[in-house]
């Protein structure tokens, strides 16, 4: 009975908040802890196909991105709407087979790693599902001559049902 | 000066933190970059274009995907959600068949006493296939097509690997721990038995013309 008297009472109890910077602090570590800075500005449109068979790329400091897609909506001006190769952050303007760009772009990407782990670079392809394989070809064929021969082709996971064997 | 120093007001301390929360908060993007993890081949020497490898003919299956995204496998028009039992088949050529690849003899290593069903000194006899998968494309070729495609293949000896690793060692091929030297060894020997063999061909303009 006596609870509801105390209005009349003491008034309001303030509400202990000293422990309220812990708690943010701890939520602003996780984050700071889980938080992966993009360090690049996609300028082309890109929706990785679905795959069953996906894996998680391990360690990101020996992955270099190369996306392929259309440009996004506000380049589309600048660059028309053919698709387009982006390097990490650069997109390649060379004509036909991007054969200098890549040997130069795997050669600086190469030159970041530490001795041991050049042989490890793992090329991430970004591709767009609607983009035809003639764009994606010239790429492969340019990365085989660059000798970035690890390549992963970005796919999300796709669930399937399972047992559909037999 | 006298006074002894003052106690700081940590009142602000939570609007400080708060805001460096939510900038974290938007900045954090939690996507974890999956993909299928394949491996070109080198670019061949010049002056060796021309000796061409020679394999024989039961040994290839050709999958071929046209500009129109038809997928003819070994000769015939097939769905993409059958190219993995066909996969399988070709590998294993249950039935020994004269059509599907030569099953060699082979012996492989792995490490002696990790499995019931092996022979003490750890070495596996049996018959590997010598089948290669040539996927070809056209130019024209969509990419999330092709790399359904090529998720089929890979899913097809996956599931060889993976049931390898069952039969004998009672564990996920996936769940192999690679930094155990012991299962690294194991890991390798099931490659060794069933190769990623998928050759991918210089693409040519396959489809024809309109």
């Amino acid at each position: 009975m006596a609870k509801f008297r105390t209005k009349t009472g003491k008034g309001l109890q303030a509400i202990n908040t000293s422990s309220l910077p812990d708690i943010v602090f701890m939520l602003l570590f996780f984050f700071m802890v889980a938080t992966q800075m993009r360090e690049t500005e996609v300028q082309v449109r890109v929706k990785v196909p679905e795959a069953t068979e996906v894996k998680k790329l391990e360690k990101k400091s020996l992955v270099s991105y190369i996306y392929i897609g259309r440009p996004v909506s506000q380049l589309v001006a600048m660059y028309g709407t053919e698709p387009l190769i982006q390097l990490n952050d650069k997109l390649v303007s060379e004509e036909g087979v991007p054969y200098e760009s890549i040997q130069d772009f795997v050669l600086f990407e190469r030159e970041k790693l530490p001795e041991a782990d050049k042989n490890k670079m793992t090329m991430s392809l970004r591709i767009d599902e609607n983009i035809s394989m003639g764009k994606v070809d010239d790429v492969k064929k340019a990365l085989r001559r660059a000798r970035a021969l690890i390549i992963n082709y970005s796919a999300r996971k796709e669930y399937r049902e399972q047992g559909r064997r037999r | 000066m006298a006074r002894s120093t003052p106690e700081v007001n940590g009142g602000s301390l939570a609007d400080i933190a708060f805001l460096l929360l939510i900038f974290f908060l938007v900045t954090t993007t939690m996507d974890i970059d999956t993909g299928i993890t394949r491996l070109l081949p080198p670019e061949p020497d010049p002056d060796q274009m021309d000796q061409q490898v020679q394999v024989n003919k039961r040994n290839v299956l050709v999958v071929l995907l046209n500009r129109s995204d038809l997928l003819m496998v070994g000769g015939e028009v097939m769905d993409r959600l059958a190219l993995k039992d066909k996969t399988i088949e070709f590998f294993t050529n249950p039935n020994h068949s004269i059509d599907l690849p030569v099953m060699e003899e082979t012996e492989v290593q792995f490490p002696p006493g990790s499995s019931s069903l092996l022979p003490a000194d750890g070495m596996w006899r049996g018959e590997v296939s010598k089948g290669v998968i040539s996927l070809q494309n056209d130019r024209s070729t969509t990419y999330g097509k092709y790399l359904q495609v090529q998720n089929e293949l890979v899913a097809a000896v996956n599931e060889l690997r993976n049931d390898f690793c069952r039969q004998y060692f009672d564990k996920d091929y996936e769940d192999l721990n690679t930094a155990d030297p012991v299962q690294q060894e194991i890991q390798d020997g099931i490659r060794q038995i069933y190769k990623m063999n998928i050759s991918e061909t210089e693409p040519k303009d396959i489809g024809g013309r309109n």
